[in-house]
């Protein structure tokens, strides 16, 4: 766990010395805030307060910017040589990789700390159900922490960190978006299940509603832990 | 901490990388690892420091076996890999301070630790650049601060004085000659004089085969190159010393090189020395020089590597 610490802290001292990770933040945040405040079906036309489309949109954003994020976790380290100074070390590849993977964790929970202002703007407006603010926040850090661990393993198996990145992507594009849509086209059947299981938006959606289901938690917490394990398996099937 | 290598095998695809390689290091030894681009240096010391895993064989580093105690064995090797990754992002201080953190040195020893290794490896007026700034010369030293930080049992340096200046290598030289005298060091370097500078055993490996083993005169002794010497002899005329010379059955072959020098191969067994001192003797001569010609540890180099 002190390996895991010590990683962590360098991974973060090294993100927030470079100016990039910044520029993701204010990115992240006007965005966020376009779609939920500017644009034309922004939150004062629907006539509720509820976080829902905000959720949606940084959902949506956290799509597209966590495979940046992690891309060069693992790619960068292995074209710089860099996974061999480490492993050569007393640190094992499951504390390398846990060590990326909460460094890009505390990364995205910080974005999603920079969205509260909000949520507190909203709750001056209206009514808003705070518990499932708190459930739609937490289901966005697990659904980045799947996207994280997506991230890492794509970055496992690329050389490059462009290719890393477009392999997260398109895993990704598979949760996010065409599980559900074929969940949908089959319509009804052990497939359909299937694929509507293995849907994010579908248990994003339960959580998002203020409803707390264990079936989410496994799900997320499944995904997550296949994703590390197969990053492990990736690297460590090269050193044999 | 001795090092035991018993049938070290490790194959890419098809191709074999290392073969059947089996060696030991005792303690207190610098072992100089010898071979041609390609031959299995690289892959042997990557398999010693636990990043690879071979296809058979076995090291053994002290009580630990790479299979069995990987992680162990990782703490007590201090290890500079052929290319020296670094983080560039990071600076010189920073670098070393996580690479103490990471090998558990006790944090009230940290910052002496990391201030006695930027004294050794001359890195004092550079410890505030970031990595990138550095030329591959500074580079290199922070590579070697990171491999000997934590005071290690073993130290594997894949050619370390690679982009030095001479006077650098001189003093990394002199550190690693003072860590042999305790520890084990195994190094490799294409440089063969460095090689023969620091080492008490030299290792020539080829085609993932060990060629050659010894001390640089064991190897010397071994080689089956004919002896050279370089002779002067004056008080007669320069031919007929060639032709008295050429006729010794001992000699197989003379040139004469500058006035009254003659260089002669001849076997390694023969007492040459007597011959030309009674040839002289007979004939009124007198020796001016008699020196014995060196094998160089590039000559046998190129024997046992070269088929």
């Amino acid at each position: 766990m002190n390996t895991v610490s010590i990683l962590i802290n360098k991974e973060l001292s090294n993100s927030f010395n470079s100016w990039s990770i910044y520029l993701g933040y204010i990115l992240f945040f006007c965005i966020c805030g376009f779609f939920s405040w500017l644009s034309t079906d922004n939150l004062f036309y629907l006539g509720q307060a509820t976080m829902n489309p905000v959720f949606g949109v940084i959902n949506w954003t956290q799509f597209f910017l966590i495979p940046a994020l992690t891309m060069k976790s693992i790619a960068d380290e292995k074209r710089n040589g860099t996974i061999e100074l480490m492993l050569t070390k007393p640190v094992k590849t499951a504390d390398l990789i846990c060590g990326k993977f909460f460094s890009n964790l505390i990364i995205t929970t910080i974005a999603l700390l920079i969205t509260l202002p909000y949520y507190f703007t909203l709750s001056f407006l209206g009514q808003v159900d705070h518990g499932a603010v708190l459930l739609g926040y937490f289901g966005l850090i697990a659904m980045s922490a799947c996207y994280i661990s997506i991230g890492i393993f794509s970055s496992a198996l690329s050389r490059t960190p462009v290719t890393a990145f477009f392999v997260s992507l398109g895993i990704g594009l598979c949760f996010q978006f065409l599980f559900g849509t074929l969940a949908v086209q089959i319509g009804t059947g052990f497939f359909a299940d299937f694929f509507s299981y293995l849907s994010m938006e579908e248990h994003f959606d339960s959580l998002s509603r203020g409803i707390l289901d264990s079936r989410d938690l496994v799900y997320f917490g499944s995904v997550v832990t296949i994703f590390l394990a197969l990053s492990k398996f990736f690297i460590c099937k090269s050193r044999f | 901490m001795d090092v035991v290598v018993e049938n070290l095998t490790k194959s890419f695809g098809y191709q074999k990388a290392v073969d059947s390689v089996s060696f030991e290091v005792k303690k207190g030894e610098i072992l100089g690892f010898l071979g041609p681009n390609g031959a299995g240096k690289t892959t042997t010391m990557k398999i010693m420091s636990c990043f690879l895993f071979p296809d058979y064989g076995n090291i053994h580093i002290g009580k630990y076996s790479i299979y069995k105690n990987p992680y162990k064995i990782k703490q007590i090797i201090g290890y500079l890999p052929e290319h020296n990754p670094l983080y560039e992002e990071m600076n010189v201080i920073d670098f070393l301070n996580f690479i103490a953190q990471i090998h558990n040195i006790p944090h009230y020893k940290i910052l002496p630790k990391v201030m006695d290794m930027l004294r050794t490896c001359g890195l004092e007026n550079e410890k505030h650049k970031t990595i990138r700034e550095l030329s591959k010369g500074y580079r290199q030293r922070v590579g070697l601060a990171q491999a000997l930080i934590h005071d290690p049992e073993v130290v594997i340096l894949d050619e370390p004085t690679t982009g030095l200046d001479p006077n650098q290598i001189i003093e990394i030289r002199e550190l690693i000659k003072k860590i042999g005298q305790e520890k084990t060091v195994i190094l490799s370097s294409h440089i063969l004089a460095e090689i023969e500078a620091t080492c008490d055993r030299v290792l020539i490996i080829n085609k993932g085969k060990i060629v050659a083993d010894g001390t640089s005169a064991e190897l010397r002794n071994k080689s089956n190159t004919d002896r050279l010497v370089k002779i002067q002899i004056e008080g007669g005329e320069e031919t007929d010393i060639y032709n008295e010379l050429a006729l010794l059955p001992e000699i197989e072959n003379i040139i004469s090189s500058t006035k009254y020098h003659f260089e002669i191969q001849c076997n390694r067994e023969a007492e040459i020395e007597k011959k030309i001192f009674e040839l002289c003797t007979q004939n009124h001569w007198y020796i001016k020089e008699l020196t014995p010609i060196e094998t160089r540890l590039e000559d046998i180099f190129r024997q046992v590597t070269q088929n």
